[in-house]
């Protein structure tokens, strides 16, 4: 391990990397991986989490073409850096914000979307001109060793690294230096990865989860209802049944709207999913998972407020798309995130209280809200926060490259998709360049009271001022007594 | 704090407080946070001999040196801060993609919470208040550490901040290890730290525990690289101003080491010696312009640097000090060992090594061989060395034909990269610095496409890769597809 981050390293210090030719090349090369073996992402994550193809497709291989399309139609801009505007105090000076790529970046990724979130980063590191090693995660081991036998293909491989394997070769990772580490995951191994980054001072990306309430203000007349019944249901089930950072975690609404509410969302499930869901809906990635979510349904009193599914299918993995009203608070149902196809429903006398409830509980990635109330858009968007907050829909946060993707507390930091990823692999050094003349005497040694005074002047940018004094038409202020 | 310790239980009392503050949202309001700013100018303004007493007290810095860099300075960036707001408050629009219109898209800068800053003792008003003011302009609750060794400052701080702004929501704590301890156990939003890396690497510890992000504003060696030629006596004026001129180079963006050419440095070297001279005289100890060492262990740790055994002989101007007093001259060294103490850690005084080489183009692999600084410079007129300059030097920053300059503009961000930190402020960057940027989309009911929901069809599937793909042709012809005949059967079984 150590030879080849060495050889990455040599290979960033040659400087190939930097050039926008070799990283076209690269991007290209990664939008050809995603055409020619389409089929067989959308095989590996059929086989990785029963994900239906065109799921895979809306959530993995869709935004990757997308985005990859936005980097190569956008890398000159991006590189180009900006010009910045300089205050009276610098005189005649060109300065200027150079993006330069931060070195050898590793990114680890994870199960649920192993393609989008192994090569969105991946996106990213490569437009800004790293180095980068990729680790997939070996709990989707059909996509895993895709990427890890494909890729070197497509890509550079004196770049980009992928190295496949569990915690041991994460921990033995970590032990290096790298110049970001991106990370996409839960927040404990959020928190591991943080504290390894202190060794070297690594700047960090954490792309956690927690819990993304959606809020639903009324029941609206019946073409908006069935348009938030279908956004809500396929931002829960139809979305990796529901272990996706972004999915909706679960539902505020008020007690007079929740009976309804309950049977329109067993309606659209059948609509949309049929009677046999295991066809549309992703199973769970893995044992471990399935019990997790059976422990969570099998706490006393969590079980008696299911009132829609909770079949499952242990050989499977399969769990059906399950409703619940008001499981008790303190259950661990309404404590971790969830992430599976659980959807409890919390009821509150008045929707007003949605704002309390969320604000009580650690922020959350994303929160959704279902309203046409001006007032309440306005009190949520200024009174709550989170990672985003989206309005009438679901999911498409993700797909929108111009607004940061990212959380906030304890759903992480650091932000990427389009541009933001770019930045999130660079380093925005200031150049300045300086001519030799005007050079003002006031700025040296020795002190006096008319150079203190001209300074005082450039810096309240008062140019009257600093001409008078200049001329010696205006006295200068007195050191203090002291003095 | 007087007598009283402050520990884990003041800790969380206090954090109890500011997050009862932050919750009732006054801090969010754009009023509040301006009155604030204002207040900082207002205390400027009343305080400032006070200030300058204390930075004597503590650096003896002269007068010039403290209403400059560390008032005016402060000033300046309170009054930006106070004209920009306003704008920087603003949503910023942006464009969504076909997928998702009709919708609008905006990115709201919220406030963090309650966010630490624990400060420095080289400028110590001017980098406590400094990332205060970002975090007052992004709308959050604060508490201030200064740094203990800098008492005259940090009592200063503690006796003033809190009269003359909100207490309720901005605080300072007086203190040293244990009192940072207490407060690093607590829960923040952010934490902006300024010093060195070793206790950066200790804030950085406890900000894992509890996944809060972190400023780290450090320092490094920062090189200057010296061309033949330049306008000799204006380069060297510049330098001066940014090693001795600033806090005798206790400064972060302080020149470190010099290199040049072994044909130029004789040159390089009369010029530094005469207008060292020019500047502080012929007895600089004796100097009212140059600050001292601020206290006896940084002395001590200067004169090992100047006293190793492959060092002391190397010493060409300078070297005289005066323990009792603290002063120490500035002091110029030619061709110290690459391996000597000297060279390995980041100086912070008024000892100037320089170092030869053949060719000037081999001085970018003695920078780029060490940890990333916080600065580099270079001064030269020929094009071709400051484009290999930008392209193979990584630091903070750079900057052409001048020194430490670059600090002093709020447009620009201040921060460091690799060892030299990470995170940057100043001006705009100091908002953002303490600002969540959170991503807010309205969707209208209306143009909601059904190829996103199941269940899944093969059209779905067309009209899915013409979406992202963006072409409006590939849509129309998907549209057309799906109007006129479709399987119905989804492309992978």
């Amino acid at each position: 391990m150590e030879g080849d981050l060495e050889q990455l390293r040599d290979y960033f210090r040659s400087g190939k990397t930097k050039d926008a030719s070799w990283r076209r090349t690269q991007l290209k090369g990664l939008q050809k991986f995603i055409v020619e073996r389409e089929d067989d992402i959308l095989h590996a994550l059929k086989l990785d989490l029963g994900k239906h193809p065109v799921e895979s497709y809306r959530d993995e291989v869709g935004t990757l073409t997308k985005d990859i399309s936005v980097a190569l139609d956008n890398l000159s801009n991006w590189m180009s850096g900006k010009k910045i505007k300089l205050p009276l105090g610098a005189f005649p000076t060109d300065a200027k914000l150079v993006p330069e790529p931060l070195g050898l970046v590793l990114i680890i990724s994870t199960w649920n979307f192993p393609f989008g979130l192994s090569l969105e980063p991946l996106i990213g590191a490569i437009a800004a001109g790293n180095t980068a090693v990729l680790q997939p995660s070996q709990l989707a081991p059909a996509s895993s060793a895709l990427l890890a036998d494909a890729i070197p293909a497509y890509l550079d491989n004196r770049a980009v690294k992928i190295v496949q394997g569990g915690v041991d070769v994460t921990q033995s990772l970590l032990q290096f230096k790298w110049d970001k580490i991106f990370f996409t995951g839960g927040s404990r191994v959020g928190r591991i990865i943080m504290a390894a980054a202190v060794e070297h001072l690594t700047p960090i990306t954490l792309e956690l989860g927690g819990k993304c309430p959606a809020i639903i203000d009324s029941l609206p007349e019946s073409f908006r209802r069935q348009v938030m019944l279908k956004r809500i249901i396929s931002a829960k089930f139809g979305t990796c049944s529901g272990q996706a950072c972004i999915a909706v975690d679960y539902i505020l609404v008020e007690k007079r709207y929740a009976t309804t509410l309950v049977e329109l969302l067993k309606g659209t499930i059948k609509e949309m999913f049929g009677e046999n869901a295991k066809e549309n809906v992703a199973r769970i990635i893995n044992k471990h998972h399935f019990d997790r979510l059976k422990g969570l349904l099998n706490e006393p009193c969590v079980k008696d407020s299911i009132i829609y599914g909770g079949s499952m299918d242990e050989d499977k993995l399969f769990i059906e798309p399950t409703i619940l009203v008001d499981p008790p608070l303190d259950a661990s149902i309404m404590k971790e995130e969830i992430f599976g196809p659980l959807l409890p429903v919390i009821t509150l006398d008045n929707i007003a209280d949605s704002i309390a409830f969320v604000n009580s509980r650690p922020k959350a990635l994303t929160i959704y809200c279902f309203t046409m109330n001006d007032k309440f858009v306005q009190r949520l968007a200024s009174e709550t926060s989170s990672g985003a907050l989206m309005f009438n829909d679901t999911i498409v946060q993700y797909a929108a490259d111009t607004i940061p993707f990212g959380g906030v507390g304890e759903s992480g930091f650091g932000r990427y998709h389009g541009k933001f990823s770019f930045d999130t692999f660079s380093h925005e050094k200031p150049v300045i360049k300086r001519p030799y003349f005007p050079d003002f005497w006031f700025r040296y040694p020795p002190w006096s009271n008319k150079k203190l005074e001209l300074f005082r002047a450039a810096y309240a940018f008062n140019y009257l001022r600093i001409l008078l004094v200049a001329l010696g038409l205006k006295r200068p202020r007195p050191f203090s007594d002291r003095f | 704090m007087g007598t009283t310790r402050f520990g884990g239980e003041e800790a969380a009392t206090m954090m109890a407080e500011l997050r009862g503050t932050f919750s009732t949202g006054k801090t969010r309001s754009y009023e509040w946070r301006v009155a604030q700013l204002r207040s900082i100018v207002k205390m400027l303004d009343e305080r400032e001999g006070e200030i300058v007493e204390a930075l004597r007290s503590d650096l003896n810095k002269p007068e010039f040196e403290s209403v400059v860099y560390e008032v005016a300075m402060l000033k300046s960036s309170c009054k930006g801060a106070i004209k920009e707001l306003k704008q920087w408050m603003k949503p910023e629009n942006v464009k969504t993609p076909i997928l998702a219109l009709p919708s609008s898209a905006e990115i709201v800068a919220e406030p963090l919470g309650v966010v630490l800053v624990i400060s420095a003792w080289n400028y110590p008003i001017l980098l406590s208040l400094d990332p205060v003011v970002g975090a007052i302009a992004a709308g959050n609750a604060v508490v201030l550490k200064p740094s203990e060794i800098s008492r005259a400052t940090s009592s200063l701080l503690a006796k003033y901040v809190e009269q003359y702004m909100d207490s309720s929501a901005v605080r300072i704590v007086e203190g040293a290890i244990p009192e940072t301890s207490a407060l690093l156990e607590q829960k923040w939003d952010k934490i902006f730290y300024t010093g060195n890396s070793k206790v950066a690497r200790i804030v950085m510890t406890a900000a894992a525990k509890h996944l809060t992000p972190v400023a780290l504003e450090l320092g490094g060696k920062s090189p200057v690289i010296v061309d033949s030629d330049v306008n000799l006596k204006i380069a060297v004026r510049r330098i001066i101003a940014g090693k001795w001129g600033c806090n005798n180079g206790q400064a972060c963006i302080s020149p470190d080491y010099v290199i040049t050419t072994k044909d130029f440095a004789s040159n390089l070297i009369d010029t530094l010696k005469q207008e060292l001279e020019r500047f502080y005289g012929a007895e600089p100890l004796k100097s009212n312009d140059l600050s001292r060492i601020v206290n006896s262990n940084h002395f001590d740790r200067l004169m090992k640097l100047l006293n190793e055994d492959k060092v002391g002989g190397k010493v060409v101007y300078g070297g005289q000090f005066d323990k009792s007093q603290l002063k120490m001259a500035p002091t110029l060294l030619l061709d110290v060992p690459q391996d000597s103490l000297i060279m390995s850690e980041e100086i912070f005084g008024p000892l100037l090594p320089l170092v030869t080489v053949e060719q000037l183009h081999e001085s970018f692999d003695i920078i780029t061989r060490r940890p990333k600084p916080l600065a580099a410079y270079l001064f030269t007129n020929r094009k071709s060395l400051k484009d290999k300059f930008v392209r193979t030097v990584s630091a903070g920053g750079l900057l052409i034909n001048d020194t430490a300059i670059h600090l002093a503009v709020q447009t620009l961000p201040f921060g460091g990269v690799e060892e030299s930190g990470m995170g940057s402020y100043h001006g705009k960057f100091s908002f953002d610095a303490f600002s969540h940027k959170k991503a807010v989309l309205y969707r209208s009911f209306i143009g909601d496409a059904a190829v996103r929901y199941p269940p899944y069809t093969r059209t779905k599937m067309g009209l899915l890769q013409a979406l992202m793909g963006g072409s409006i042709l590939g849509i129309l012809r998907a549209l057309i597809a799906a109007l006129f005949g479709s399987s119905g059967k989804p492309k992978t079984a």
